[in-house]
């Protein structure tokens, strides 16, 4: 009989940082201490808090440890485990609690990281095991595909899901229920559903853990969608580069198989449905929805024009329905607690929930669900717990290579889409890179921008030629050789490049560009007239001195000079014995290796 | 699967797997469990609540837990039971007859047995 059950986090995250390792120690010392009979071990997926992994839980008193090591293992089983005393050196201590008792006390769902969450998508994403299918029909798994077979009409469900307001979570903002309605009319032999899983924004990794905590969700929500309109078909495209999500879809797809709930005739309705994955080879441009369909079809990944839509004339010229994971992720939700229960959360126009990766400057690099509607500064600064070594936040860059910037006088604002595209930006994928003062924006744009120009597939020459042409504008200004017009120049290539692309990635691969000329222009003019950096990123702009008053002469900043750049003067400052150094700034490579070195604080960036 | 009466089963027989992480239940049963209360029986106790607790149903409204030393030795193996609006019960020198009595009249009767509480050991 289990009285007590040991969850470690199995999402990417904290198996790189050990969480194999620690299940294997913990089968160890439970077997050591006799209790593997009463105290299981579950690997699920993510639990969010990636910065602190790797994370483990001990149910059913939910004490929450984080950071833990292969030595702690055995500390953990004999104190906890075994006589009940929490190990409270590794216990999760919320920030802003003090005493140990209180921290020990801190149940998960109580600390600031989680409390203003509301897991919807993410519910079972750290609760189940995503390779065991009877854990997931326990969290009423497969219960909404049962429901649709039996109960509703393909009608009711298209209405079902138009009515609360699920809208496209891949960051275009499409109504889902509209989408499907579209696609269900349409006559032809075969049909398709295909679940968009080829996140590519750096930095975004919503998509990958629901793969990886909640598999059987998207395969379910797919089936819904098959019904639905009519398609007994369906396709998964997946990136390669996320070995854990395919590896756990496929144990998914194998066990509803066997289950009988992939197949024909499913809970004997006569409807059949099955699905594979398709792996994709990391070309952003592959999440755009028609180039995606291209490269399934076994063609290189490039977008064609639309009309007809894929509702129309998708996969294989076939009316096809494309939503990204974690829109599917809602939809089982949606069919079992009703259309109002969804419309409840949220704002008029952006109803439900939406997932963040939050990563950048802050402290709780990790997963994030918000109802839509959250102000930015609830998610930046009590569940992302701030800016970490008592920075100050500068902006938030959204939607990735395709999304703008937010700064700090918008901080305020209340995150869903409209509100996010008013001011310039948009919602994206759900990637949240937080940036403090030392972030350069003129560098930020160059990073993303570096980003489309690698990715652009080629076909439309806007993009492939403009955005290149960009980047040697933004390269100009990083050197010191910028001039007031290329902020024009700047402006107007983006427009251009807006207006003249066939796909989503040039249309909005500008964007990083527009937004921080529009909220951090006088960022650009320092570049340009005073030639300097203010956030001191941009080497080019920065000259390295010692002030020569505090050198006390002890060589270390030349003696870690990787350039040969410094030598000693003559001068000798009055109060110290010997002479002081000097850089030359010809040699000068800006690598900032004498500025770490220095004891003395006699070395400065201007 | 051809029936949701199928899939009704599997969720049944998982129920008990996965209840456990929902978080805490109206009830909370907490056996203390440090080398005292080990030395002094716990284990089976603990082991007995466990036990009952899942084969009578209550799994979803008693949480059983283990604790630390509670501090009175003597009567060990202690056994606590908290309830959302009611005054904590202390049971004392349990052993796993009085744990399945416990189970059946107090957490599922709702009728306290005075005779095992601490209180009948005091006076």
């Amino acid at each position: 009989m289990v009285r007590s059950q040991v969850l470690i986090c199995g999402g990417t995250g904290c198996t790189s940082s050990g969480s194999p390792k620690l299940q294997a120690e913990f089968e160890k010392q439970l077997e050591l201490n006799g209790l593997s009979d009463e105290i299981k071990l579950v690997r699920t997926g993510c639990f969010g808090l990636c910065a602190l992994g790797p994370v483990v839980i001990v149910y059913p008193d939910g004490t929450f440890y984080s950071r833990v090591e292969e030595k702690d293992v055995q500390e953990i089983v004999e104190e906890h485990l075994l006589k009940g005393r929490p190990v409270e050196r590794l216990v999760y201590a919320d920030t802003g609690e003090e005493t140990a008792k209180a921290k020990v006390e801190t149940a998960l769902n109580e600390t600031r990281f989680y409390k203003a969450q509301n897991r919807v998508v993410l519910r079972n994403c750290g609760v189940i095991d995503p390779e065991n299918i009877d854990e997931y029909i326990a969290m009423d798994g497969y219960a909404a595909l049962g429901k649709v077979l039996t109960e509703m009409t393909p009608e009711d469900v298209i209405k079902c899901i138009s009515d609360s307001g699920l809208r496209g979570r891949g960051g275009g903002g499409f109504p889902t229920g509209r989408k499907w309605a579209l696609c269900a009319p349409n006559k032809a032999p075969q049909k398709y559903v295909v679940c968009n899983a080829d996140e590519g924004d750096p930095g975004a990794f919503m998509d990958r853990s629901v793969l990886e905590g909640d598999p059987h969700c998207i395969i379910e929500a797919m089936a819904i969608a098959g019904y639905a309109i009519g398609a007994t078909k369906g396709f998964v495209y997946v990136r390669a580069e996320y070995p854990i999500a395919v590896k756990r879809l496929t144990i998914a797809i194998a066990q509803a198989r066997e289950y009988g709930l992939l197949g024909k005739n499913i809970f004997d309705s006569g409807f059949d449905f099955d699905l594979q994955i398709r792996l994709g080879a990391g070309a952003f441009v592959c999440g755009e929805e028609t180039a995606l369909m291209t490269s399934i079809e076994g063609n290189r990944g490039e977008p064609r024009p639309r009309p007809p839509y894929p509702a129309v004339r998708g996969l294989y010229n076939s009316p096809t329905v494309e939503n990204n994971v974690e829109t599917f992720a809602n939809v089982p939700q949606i069919i079992l607690r009703g259309a109002d229960w969804f419309a409840s959360m949220g704002t008029e126009r952006s109803k439900g929930t939406k997932v963040f990766a939050l990563g950048g400057k802050i402290e709780h690099t990790g997963l994030v669900e918000i109802p839509m509607g959250t102000p930015l500064r609830t998610i930046i600064e009590d569940i992302g717990g701030g800016i970490p070594n008592g920075k100050k936040f500068k902006a938030v860059q959204t939607g990735g290579p395709s999304g703008g910037c937010i700064p700090n006088s918008l901080i305020d604002t209340e995150v869903d889409y409209d509100n996010l595209t008013a001011i310039g930006c948009m919602m994206g994928s759900g990637g949240m890179i937080v940036m403090d003062e030392d972030s350069c924006m003129v560098d930020m744009a160059k990073f993303f921008l570096n980003f489309t120009v690698d990715e652009s597939c080629g076909k439309c020459t806007p993009c492939r030629v403009g955005t290149r042409r960009l980047m040697e504008i933004l390269e100009k200004i990083t050197s010191g050789k910028g001039e007031l017009e290329d902020i024009d120049r700047l402006e107007s290539l983006c427009q251009y490049i807006k207006e003249n692309s066939l796909c989503g990635l040039g249309q909005t691969a500008p964007n990083p560009v527009l937004a921080t000329i529009k909220f951090f222009r006088d960022e650009y003019v320092a570049h340009v007239v005073d030639k300097k950096c203010p956030a001191g990123v941009c080497k080019d702009l920065l000259t390295y001195v010692i002030d020569k008053e505090k050198c006390i002469g002890c060589g270390m900043c030349a003696r870690n000079c990787p350039a040969n750049a410094i030598a000693r003067t003559d001068y000798t400052a009055p109060g110290h014995k010997l002479a002081s150094f000097a850089i030359d700034a010809a040699k000068c490579i800006k690598c900032g290796a004498c500025l770490a070195n220095c004891k003395f604080k006699a070395i400065s960036k201007q | 699967m051809k029936s949701l009466a199928e899939l009704q089963k599997i969720k049944e027989r998982m129920k008990d797997r996965v209840v456990l992480r929902e978080g805490t239940g109206d009830i909370r049963v907490v056996v203390g469990m440090a080398t005292c209360g080990i030395a002094a029986g716990a284990r089976p106790v603990l082991n007995e609540f466990v036990k009952d607790v899942s084969e009578e149903g209550l799994s979803d409204k008693v949480t059983v837990s283990q604790t630390g030393c509670i501090g009175i030795c003597q009567f060990e193996p202690v056994v606590e039971v908290f309830e959302a609006g009611k005054d904590k019960v202390t049971y004392v020198k349990m052993n796993s007859d009085k744990a399945k009595e416990v189970v059946e009249r107090h957490l599922k009767g709702g009728k306290v047995i005075e005779e095992y509480t601490i209180g009948a050991y005091q006076v």
